[in-house]
């Protein structure tokens, strides 16, 4: 263990630590940030470029953000005035527990331990593409495949329903006739959702 | 087909930017401290007040009536009438004003002042760098600073100032023929008791 | 006759730079010159260390001294930018821009080239206010996360033969990767103000960067495939040379034409610039997301701001336009870090240009611009530059393409505005 990894490692589990305990809940989503950062770091401390900066394009770019967005569209950033112990926890410790246990005890038994480290490979982005598209292109064409009925199932929740009459929505193009009222704005509430 | 608007647009700010360096007459700015746009004759900023002749002092045609302070809108003129009296233009004898400050930070610049003046004698300024940078005093003007030749008045706005002028003359010439005709009268008929003219006010 | 001379310097330098000779050695060190006062520096700096220390010595300095240049050159290019652009927008609205600010106590105007230092004075000494309700730290933290990444953007950036901090492996996936991180900073910028212009602009500012950023990288996707590397310096390498009488720089093929103007549309869009600059729009959000922010941190959010116009120009230039190479072999013995600022500076004048030009787009138009126009037509430059690939070099293959791209142009242009039926305005005033 090198000193790099040791000060990744610390970071990584004192941010995903504080994404716990934290009560606030966007301070707990950027100190998520800072846990994949640690993570995309430890990545990039094993010389994997290409899954590092895969990691943080996704992950601190698109996933974050869209927990950033839930949490602003849904409720304020406040925390409820609960108490951060509760019955569940005894419940919820000893399963991670349990969990924890059995997976050290399986790698602690597994082959792995007695195997000599591999001489560290040469593994460029281009090698990456090419074993995608070759051995790995099944796989990769069923995620492809989940990740757009995904997309697609989305798009048709969100999608307003259309009027039984069978008449097509107007589209937000249209808006620039005359004639058109703006859509009406919901008035603010009080607190008005910001806080 | 899409994006003609864009292109057009586009060869329109492109012939500005480079005409603007070819043609002088494009520009519609000066650069201001070193050249300045003529101003328009009917220009208003402030109001001022005239004085005839040399001195300000004896020449201010104001008579501390008070109907521009009581027609203020925002109040930003205060008058105090003097005790004694001094001859006007006419050689009447009449008040002038004792103090006669405008807040200058308050003036809105509606003229309503000028409307009312019977007397010709409060007219829009064209000066306009006032800035200061005492935020209390520096724009409450005196009767001094506010008093301005009429030749100023001439200047800034000719047409106006000629009018005025003209008004001026004729309650003048009226004046002279009224007293001509009293005195006449009163040589005409001397015998009858003497009827005093009415004082005329303008 | 002025002309006549430099026709003659031309020649001769080209035929310097053909024939080798000192000619050829001057232009060779003035295109390297700071990469050899970059090594000379290094060396005589590690040298004071002790030799046990020198190999680590050299690593930092080396570091340190790429980020000294790359922070001094492009903050200079951005002070100079911010005089440039409010110049040129003037120009284009038949004004003088400004020209008054010059030395202190003197009569020198300097063209008004004394403005940005008179701005940074300006905001250096202004009062940092932040709001009592405002998260403190993370209205601390906002503008140094927004101008970290874009600075880490710029180690991938060739801006000259052997001129990279850091030639990476993934280097264009690195530049897109830390390009992500500054949408965070709008949001830590936008939630920890309390303020709800500040926070509205922030997710018109996170809901835009995440739909533009979509096209941004799949149009830069097909210059990957062609060029067949991720790193920066690669993909500059494959655009060397000449195709016909042109370079070969992707921009003179189909595909990389509409490719470089879709990413430029989307790359506006990024960067927060007009027409696209609603998340800032003054008329309806006073500021956006930094509305409550003022002083020196107002600043950085302005420097991110144009550093991020710079890196992404530079990107541009590394994709389309051939990098920092010539776009002649007998121009080839200017600098080659000359050719990549004029075509830096070109690419700003563009952005200035249609900040001059364009109004302001509504939100909706937006976010259908993205969706409905950019996304279908980088996907389908997807499949051109496959047909591209796959097709020999001939007059065939260029009619394919350029029906590839200029078809589903119109044809999407006309399916989204052209079944409006636009009449002439009515407007109607209070009699």
């Amino acid at each position: 263990m090198t000193l790099s990894f040791a000060l990744i490692a610390l970071l990584t589990v004192v941010a995903a630590l504080a994404a716990m305990l934290l009560r606030n809940l966007v301070h707990c989503a950027l100190a998520m940030v800072v846990a994949f950062v640690g993570i995309a770091a430890a990545f990039l401390n094993l010389d994997a470029q290409f899954v590092g900066f895969a990691q943080i394009l996704v992950y601190v770019g698109a996933v974050t953000i869209l927990i950033v967005f839930a949490v602003l569209l849904t409720r304020g950033g406040l925390a409820p005035e609960r108490s951060l112990f509760s019955t569940s926890w005894v419940w919820g410790g000893g399963v991670a527990l349990a969990v924890f246990a059995t997976l050290a005890w399986a790698i602690r038994q597994s082959v792995i331990r007695d195997r000599q480290p591999l001489p560290e490979p040469d593994v460029t982005v281009k090698q990456i593409g090419e074993a995608l598209m070759t051995r790995f292109v099944l796989p990769l064409e069923v995620i492809g495949l989940l990740l757009t009925a995904a997309l697609i199932g989305a798009v048709i929740i969100a999608m307003k329903e259309a009027p039984a009459g069978g008449k097509r929505e107007k589209e937000s193009a249209d808006l620039e006739e005359p004639g058109n009222p703006p859509s009406v704005m919901p008035p603010p509430t009080p607190e008005g959702g910001l806080s | 087909m899409l994006g003609k608007g864009i292109i057009k647009g586009l060869a329109e700010t492109a012939r500005n930017f480079f005409g603007s360096f070819v043609s002088e007459r494009r520009l519609t700015t000066v650069p201001y401290p070193d050249a300045r746009q003529p101003l328009a004759e009917n220009t208003r900023q402030f109001p001022f007040l005239v004085y005839d002749g040399d001195d300000w002092e004896q020449g201010l045609r104001c008579v501390a009536c008070q109907i521009c302070e009581k027609e203020c809108p925002p109040q930003c003129i205060y008058i105090v009438k003097s005790k004694d009296k001094k001859p006007d233009y006419k050689g009447q004898m009449q008040f002038y004003p004792a103090v006669f400050d405008i807040d200058l930070a308050v003036c809105m610049s509606c003229q309503i002042c000028v409307e009312v003046c019977p007397f010709e004698s409060i007219k829009m300024d064209t000066e306009f760098e006032l800035s200061t940078a005492d935020r209390f005093g520096g724009l409450l003007f005196h009767k001094k600073q506010l008093a301005k030749p009429n030749a100023h008045y001439h200047r800034i706005h000719p047409t106006d100032a000629a009018a005025s002028d003209a008004v001026l003359a004729a309650e003048k010439a009226k004046q002279e023929a009224k007293a001509r005709a009293a005195a006449e009268a009163k040589a005409k008929a001397a015998a009858p008791a003497p009827v005093a003219p009415p004082p005329s006010a303008s | 006759m002025f002309p006549r001379r430099l026709s003659v310097f031309i020649l001769r330098q080209t035929l310097a730079a053909y024939f080798g000779g000192l000619g050829f050695y001057m232009t060779d060190a003035l295109d390297q010159i700071f990469v050899t006062t970059k090594q000379f520096l290094v060396a005589f700096l590690a040298g004071l260390f002790p030799p046990a220390w020198q190999p680590l010595a050299t690593l930092l300095i080396s570091a340190v001294v790429m980020v000294a240049a790359i922070i001094g050159v492009f903050a200079t290019l951005f002070a100079i930018t911010t005089v440039l652009e409010r110049k040129g927008l003037g120009r284009m609205q038949n004004r003088h821009g400004p020209n008054r600010v010059g030395i202190p106590f003197t009569q020198i105007r300097l063209a008004g080239f004394g403005q940005p230092a008179a701005d940074g004075i300006k905001a250096l000494i202004k009062e940092d206010v932040v709001p009592v309700a405002a998260d403190k730290v993370v209205h601390f933290l906002a503008p140094v996360v927004m101008v970290v990444p874009v600075i880490l953007a710029y180690a991938v950036l060739p801006v000259g033969r052997n001129m990279v901090a850091l030639d990476l492996d993934a280097g264009v996936l690195f530049f897109f990767a830390v390009g992500g991180a500054v949408e965070l900073a709008v949001f830590m910028a936008g939630w920890s103000s309390r303020n709800k212009y500040a926070l509205l602009g922030a997710m018109r500012a996170i809901a835009q960067m995440i739909s533009y950023e979509i096209p941004l990288i799949l149009a830069a996707v097909p210059v990957i495939m062609i060029a067949r590397s991720l790193s920066t310096t690669g993909i500059i390498a494959a655009q060397a040379g000449q195709a016909g009488f042109l370079p070969a720089w992707f921009v003179f093929t189909p595909w990389g034409f509409a490719g470089f103007v879709l990413f430029m549309i989307a790359a506006t869009a990024e960067s927060n610039r007009s027409p696209f600059d609603l998340p800032e729009g003054e008329s309806e959000l006073v500021a956006g997301y930094f509305t409550e922010y003022s002083g020196f941190k107002f600043a950085l959010f302005f420097l991110a701001e144009y550093l991020g116009l710079f890196v992404i120009s530079g990107l541009a230039i590394t994709l389309f336009l051939g990098g920092w190479h010539a776009p002649f072999p007998w121009l080839a013995w200017l600098p080659s870090w000359f050719w990549f600022f004029v075509k830096l500076l070109g690419l700003i004048f563009v952005f200035i240009w249609l900040r001059g030009t364009l109004p302001r787009l509504r939100l909706d138009q937006l976010m259908n611009f993205a969706w409905k126009f950019l996304l279908p037509l980088t996907l389908i430059n997807l499949l051109t530059v496959a047909v591209w690939h796959y097709l020999s070099a001939s007059g065939w293959r260029w009619a394919v393409c350029v029906l590839m791209v200029i078809v589903p142009y119109v044809a999407l242009g006309r399916g989204l505005w052209g079944h409006r039926r636009v009449r002439k305005r009515v407007y109607r005033y209070a009699e």
